[in-house]
């Protein structure tokens, strides 16, 4: 198997690490996106910052491996259900993958550890039913 | 109320590439990785799981380095999570969640990553990103600061 996730995962443990080790904030997206957009923007200059970095990482691999960049072509409909889903989800449990998963979880959350165990089998479940009973995901 | 430096920007941004970097490379912006993780009936793609464990190690040992300073290097003080109970929004949020992320196969951090470059997930990251500007102000009280507590 490839050393590649291995690579990329330590690359973005040190990312969040620091992070939070430079501006005392932990980089959970779907939070951090709600303090921009959302009413309470009052730091909302790192979020900014660090979605800026996402673009700019999105463009460094563009340019460098472009193969890391999806060329799937989600179908209309399910991108903005799923972006419905994912938006109302992540901001009634207080976090998504990066900030139950990653974060939560690395600070040992028991909060977090449910939620990230919850969304893997919600994720599981609706592949099952998409792939294998339905079909067509 | 601001308590990050200017320079304490620039570790954010620097943070945000290598991320999504981190991201890209271990191929976790392909929904097809994502769905074939989640796909445990079928053919399952463990790379997830290995990118997941990697960086957990990681930024989990970064933290417990965090959790003993007073204050971080760039920043006034630390933002930790308040801590919260284990509740109906938590689980029921969640699954949400992942009913959205299973079905496409992609969450708010590789969105934002590869919207410039994939029509598909920028229409999924409009969306997203307006979902969040109606629910932090439909439903009150909803904490900014990464409530992972």
């Amino acid at each position: 198997m490839s050393i590649l996730p291995v690579v990329g995962g330590v690359l973005m443990g040190l990312s969040a690490g620091g992070v939070l080790l430079m501006t005392g904030h932990l980089p959970g997206v779907s939070g951090l996106l709600a303090g921009i957009v959302g009413p309470d923007r009052r730091e909302f200059g790192w979020r900014l910052a660090f979605v800026i970095g996402l673009v700019a990482g999105g463009a460094t691999l563009a340019a460098a491996y472009p193969a890391a960049i999806p060329a799937t072509i989600i179908p209309w409909p399910r991108a903005i259900a799923a972006g419905i889903l994912v938006g109302i989800g992540a901001r009634v449990a207080g976090g998504c993958t990066s900030g139950h998963g990653l974060l939560g979880v690395g600070r040992l959350s028991w909060r977090s550890m449910v939620a990230t165990m919850t969304f893997m089998a919600a994720g599981m479940i609706a592949v099952a039913i998409g792939r294998h009973w339905i079909g067509g995901l | 109320m601001k308590s990050v430096k200017p320079a304490g920007m620039i570790a954010a941004f620097v943070g945000g590439a290598g991320f999504a970097i981190g991201l890209g490379v271990s191929g976790a912006l392909q929904p097809k990785v994502i769905q074939g993780f989640l796909d445990v009936g079928g053919a399952w793609d463990p790379t997830l799981l290995v990118m997941f464990g990697s960086a957990l190690v990681t930024f989990g040992a970064l933290q417990q380095v965090a959790r003993r300073m007073r204050r971080p290097v760039l920043a006034d003080r630390f933002a930790w999570p308040a801590q919260r109970p284990i509740d109906a929004p938590l689980v029921g949020g969640s699954a949400l969640f992942g009913v959205g992320w299973g079905l496409a196969g992609v969450c708010p951090g590789p969105a934002l990553t590869a919207a410039l470059w994939n029509g598909s997930v920028a229409v999924f990251t409009v969306v997203l990103v307006a979902t969040i500007a109606v629910v932090d102000r439909v439903v009150g009280k909803l904490d900014v600061e990464d409530s992972c507590g």
